[in-house]
């Protein structure tokens, strides 16, 4: 059960073979025993998930289930939860509880799944690693000496670690894409809009998307068809018919052309990541595709560019943090604006400060249109030059991340070095693109190495086709953490 | 040397919608502290703001109003304007900055020197922040998060007023077209209209001289003795050789002073841009065309027609259409005023022209109701009732005396506490008449008789008159009325008298 694929765990519930409140008290026994260990966990509250399961139960005994009722899954904490602790990894968060629920989670809800709990992740998403959290750092299950990728790294952990059979990640720049890869699973980020963002807490507006992680493309097709959806609630969600994601998997890739920018293996990018993504490139070949070599000249400019745009946007988006209505509040102060600074100062850590300083600044006046507008221009830059791609090919392909895991502290002190692990996956970010990664083999210190898939806008049906095409010829996506498997 | 004042006027509107600019929370006033705040309005983590489009709408009306279809912006930005205070919960206000829906336009005012138009330049849609509440809680604030989120227009002027009297005639225009076109109640006690003034002074054809901003004033009254202050307060410092600091001041009006809250160097870099949670608010020609053809006549076409179809004179017509009311209020007595199968024509517009200026708003600028702002327009007799008393004027059947008489009586009464307005007002005209015997006596032998009587008890104005002195005419047209009760017709007494003077 615990390597079960949602398709399986829905067939035997179906089949009545375990019950919703047995899977999930299943997988409620392994957090505890793994949790400690790797901190995918902030919160977890067996009573509330096991009524849950009790409803679902009930559903499925009336046949009126849909496919992912009675399944548990793990939430990231940046989905605001009704009646459960929201702390989106900060300290200034640490006494809220949601008073209602993120669009997402009401859509599980609904779909009859049962929230299995909160996920550990980079304080308000800021961080490749996971490792920002006020919560601790989360380890990665394939080597607890190495990060598992950031920031949802906890609902990348908790999978791997198969405390959890699917989960929920939002991506800025890369934060469910590099994770997935780094932990040797299956991620998606939607196109900008596919999936509401009410009820999930802003890092960066214009970047942020929520996203499926799970084991497989097949998993994230399930997932996808819950969470993606127009929300009146959200201005920049899609009005778009509702898809079925799982209908094209089945379809061959004859004929599908591959777009493989050479700018994503140049310099910075690790031997053995790029052995592993060539031969899966090979792999997708043999499949029937075929590769057009293409360029993204701007490339380059992402990373300085989301540097410049998140950062402005989380400098206001987390304005609302003042312990005048909720969170943390400083215990003594003198006045307001030293109440302001000290709860500040001590409700958010070190990352968040930093970027809130930066997007402070280069939104301040004389500084605007130098960095501001600047990036923005850069921004579009970015989006034409994939426009441009998909006149050539279907998908763009490459690594995701230019290594595999770092250790746990290597890169803490260099932010710089730190943000440059999202290199490949920022652009898709600016440009409001669908991206992936899927498990492509192992690298170094046998730790896995992610495969990138971009595509078009909404092009989300395709690029879980070429994934689970890939997934049916290749078997790493069913290779689990040595060690962890009890 | 003389000086110039040079005044600018930034108002904010509220948006007469039932719900918030970005929620859908209620506006209603006066509700208990914080039961209009909904999740978006309180910034929990998570929410995010959708645009009333009931907000954007009235905000394309008054874009119409002022300047037709060419001010208004097919394409607008919200954008984030960040600042910290504990009544403002997201740490930022959303705005428009760089890209304001209406961009231009132009409202015509009235001076003792004539007309004048005071161009706009732009107005933009935003929310309000929520209110501090200072009393009441010991050693502490409260925060009342209800006005949170209220839709707001603000309409800026450009500095084309040169007095407190300009400034308070456009900010009164200003009201009156909100009002007009029905996107904002205009209560100003309440909030829902209030003005900041910038203003500075300077030598004639000098350039503008160094601006302070005088906040939230919510009367029109208070609007003027602020710039009157402030600019004395400038010519003063000026010539005592004092220089202009750029500042934000708040008028005291128990004082009737002005006062510095922050000046230039503290002042906020509220590090304005495109808020990310909005799309660009697009504006269809489609939609436009929809409000235009909902838009009620304006103040200017209005003007136009009153002079026009109306044959009003230019003061007249633009006296009528300083504000709906007054106009609405001359047309219906034209209307009501008529005789039986009586064309509308001019002197009759005239006659009620002269009725809704020298009776009516007289009557209300007496009551120094006008200036409230609201509720402004309460007249004491309608305009029906005043139609028919005057008809009963150009019918001959009450003389101009008893028409005053009975106009005031009727607004009196309806002044009195615990009046509450009922119809029927011209049916009590003809009981009043009746009852009290007001006909106008139009017996042409009767009069005659009163006449003869009057001279013979009068030989000394009769000896007076005729030696030249045309004072004494008068006081004996006075003796025929008083003989009469006041209901004589005084043209027919005129005439009789004249001719047996002269006979």
């Amino acid at each position: 059960m615990l390597n079960a694929s949602l398709k399986e765990l829905s067939a035997a519930l179906a089949q009545r073979k375990i019950s919703s409140v047995e899977l999930t008290q299943l997988f409620l026994d392994r957090i505890e025993k793994l949790n400690p260990a790797i901190n995918a966990f902030i919160t977890v509250d067996a009573e509330k998930s096991l009524a849950q399961a009790r409803t679902a139960d009930e559903r499925i005994a009336k046949n009126r289930a849909q496919p992912l009722a009675g399944i548990p899954v793990a939430h990231k904490d940046i989905f605001v939860t009704q009646g459960w602790p929201t702390t989106c990894g900060s300290k200034i968060l640490s006494n809220f509880i949601g008073p209602y629920d993120a669009h997402v989670i009401e859509r599980f809800n609904d779909a009859g799944a049962v929230i299995l709990g909160k996920t550990n992740m980079d304080e308000f998403a800021m961080g490749s690693s996971s490792e920002t959290s006020f919560y601790g750092p989360v380890k990665n299950p394939w080597g607890q000496a190495y990060v598992p990728g950031g920031s949802s790294g906890g609902s990348a952990a908790a999978i791997a670690a198969r405390m959890a059979p699917a989960a929920t990640g939002t991506d800025t720049g890369g934060s469910i894409r590099q994770p997935a890869a780094l932990s040797g699973l299956s991620g998606l980020k939607p196109t900008y809009g596919l999936v509401s963002r009410y009820g999930m807490i802003a890092f960066a507006s214009s970047l942020d998307q929520g996203g499926p992680m799970a084991k497989s493309a097949e998993d994230l097709a399930l997932l996808l068809n819950v969470m993606a959806g127009f929300d009146a609630r959200d201005s920049t969600s899609s009005e778009r018919a509702r898809e079925d994601y799982v209908r094209d998997l089945e379809k061959p890739l004859a004929g599908l052309r591959i777009g493989v920018p050479k700018e994503h293996f140049g310099e910075g990018l690790a031997a053995d990541v790029g052995q592993a993504v060539e031969a899966a490139l090979e792999q997708i070949e043999k499949l029937g595709a075929r590769r057009v070599p293409i360029g993204l000249p701007n490339s380059g400019l992402s990373v300085p560019a989301y540097y410049v745009i998140a950062p402005a946007e989380a400098s206001s988006n987390l304005s609302r943090f003042d312990g005048v209505r909720y969170g943390h509040r400083a215990k003594e102060y003198r006045d307001l604006a030293d109440m302001y600074r000290r709860t500040r100062a001590e409700g958010f850590g070190a990352e968040v400060r930093r970027r809130i300083l930066i997007g402070t600044y280069v939104l301040s006046h004389g500084y605007y249109d130098a960095y501001y507008l600047k990036a923005q221009k850069i921004r579009r830059l970015i989006a034409q030059d994939f426009v441009e791609a998909f006149k050539q090919c279907d998908v763009v392909m490459g690594p995701t991340s230019p290594t595999v895991a770092f250790k746990i502290g290597a890169k803490a002190a260099d932010p710089v070095q730190m943000y440059l692990n999202d290199i490949y996956t920022i652009p898709a970010n600016l440009a409001g693109l669908p991206g992936m990664s899927i498990p492509c083999g192992f690298g170094r210190d046998n730790l896995p190495v992610g495969l990138h898939i971009v595509g078009n806008y909404f092009a989300e049906a395709r690029m879980l086709n070429v994934a689970h095409q890939y997934q049916k010829a290749t078997d790493w996506h069913k290779r689990e953490p040595a060690g962890i498997h009890l | 040397m003389n000086w110039e004042i040079v005044i600018g006027l930034e108002t904010h509107a509220q948006l007469s919608t039932a719900s918030k600019m970005f929620s859908g929370a209620s506006t209603a006033f006066g509700a208990p502290p914080n039961t209009q705040a909904s999740a978006v309005d309180i910034a929990l983590p998570g929410v995010l703001p959708v645009a009333n489009k009931g907000a954007v709408e009235r905000a394309i009306r008054f874009g119409l109003a002022v300047g037709g279809e060419k001010v208004i912006n097919r394409r607008s930005v919200f954008a984030r304007k960040n600042y910290f205070y504990p009544d403002l919960p997201k740490g930022y206000q959303i705005s428009q900055y760089e890209l304001p829906i209406v961009k231009g336009g132009e409202i015509r005012i009235l001076t003792k020197s004539g007309e004048k138009t005071i161009r706009l330049t732009r107005a933009h849609l935003e929310e309000d922040a929520g209110k501090s509440l200072h009393e009441d809680f010991q050693d502490m604030s409260g925060i009342d998060l209800n006005r949170a989120g209220v839709p707001l227009l603000e309409i800026v002027s450009e500095p084309d007023m040169r007095s407190a009297e300009e400034a308070v005639a456009y900010a009164k225009a200003l009201h009156a077209l909100v009002r007009w076109i029905d996107i904002c109640d205009g209560n100003m006690q309440e909030g829902s209209f209030r003005c900041d003034a910038n203003v500075s002074v300077r030598r004639p054809g000098a350039p503008l001289g160094t601006r302070r901003e005088i906040k939230n004033l919510n009367s029109f009254r208070f609007l003027q003795e602020a710039i009157e202050y402030e600019a004395k307060w400038q010519i003063e410092t000026l010539e005592d050789g004092g220089k202009i600091e750029q500042a934000t001041v708040l008028f005291d009006s128990d004082t009737g002073e002005t006062r510095a809250m922050r000046t230039k160097e503290d002042a906020h870099d509220y590090r304005y841009f495109p808020d990310p949670d909005l799309l660009p608010l697009e504006v269809s020609e489609a939609w436009i065309t929809e409000i235009q053809e909902d838009l009620p006549e304006l103040p200017g076409a209005r003007r136009q027609r009153f002079m026009s179809e109306c044959g009003l004179s230019e003061y007249d017509a633009t006296v009528l259409t300083a504000n709906q009311e007054i106009g609405d209020y001359f047309e219906g007595m034209a209307r009501h005023s008529l005789a039986d199968g009586e064309a509308p024509n001019s002197l009759n517009f005239k006659l009620c022209a002269n009725w809704a200026i020298n009776k009516v708003a007289a009557k209300l600028n007496e009551e120094k109701l006008k200036d409230e702002g609201f509720p402004s327009w309460k007249f004491g007799v309608d305009s029906e009732t005043s139609g028919y008393i005057l008809r009963c004027v150009r019918e001959g059947v009450i003389n101009n005396k008893v028409a005053d008489d009975l106009f005031s009586e009727f607004w009196s009464e309806a002044r009195q506490p615990g009046y509450e307005a009922h119809g029927g007002f011209p049916e009590r005209v003809d009981e009043l008449i009746k009852e009290r015997g007001l006909s106008q006596i139009s017996d042409l032998g009767a009069i005659e008789k009163i006449v003869d009587n009057v001279l013979a008890a009068n030989a000394k104005q009769v000896e007076d008159y005729r030696g030249g002195k045309e004072k004494a005419f008068n006081s004996l047209v006075g003796q025929v009325m008083k003989a009469t009760q006041g209901k004589a017709n005084p043209a027919q007494v005129n005439e009789i008298l004249k001719r047996k003077l002269t006979g």
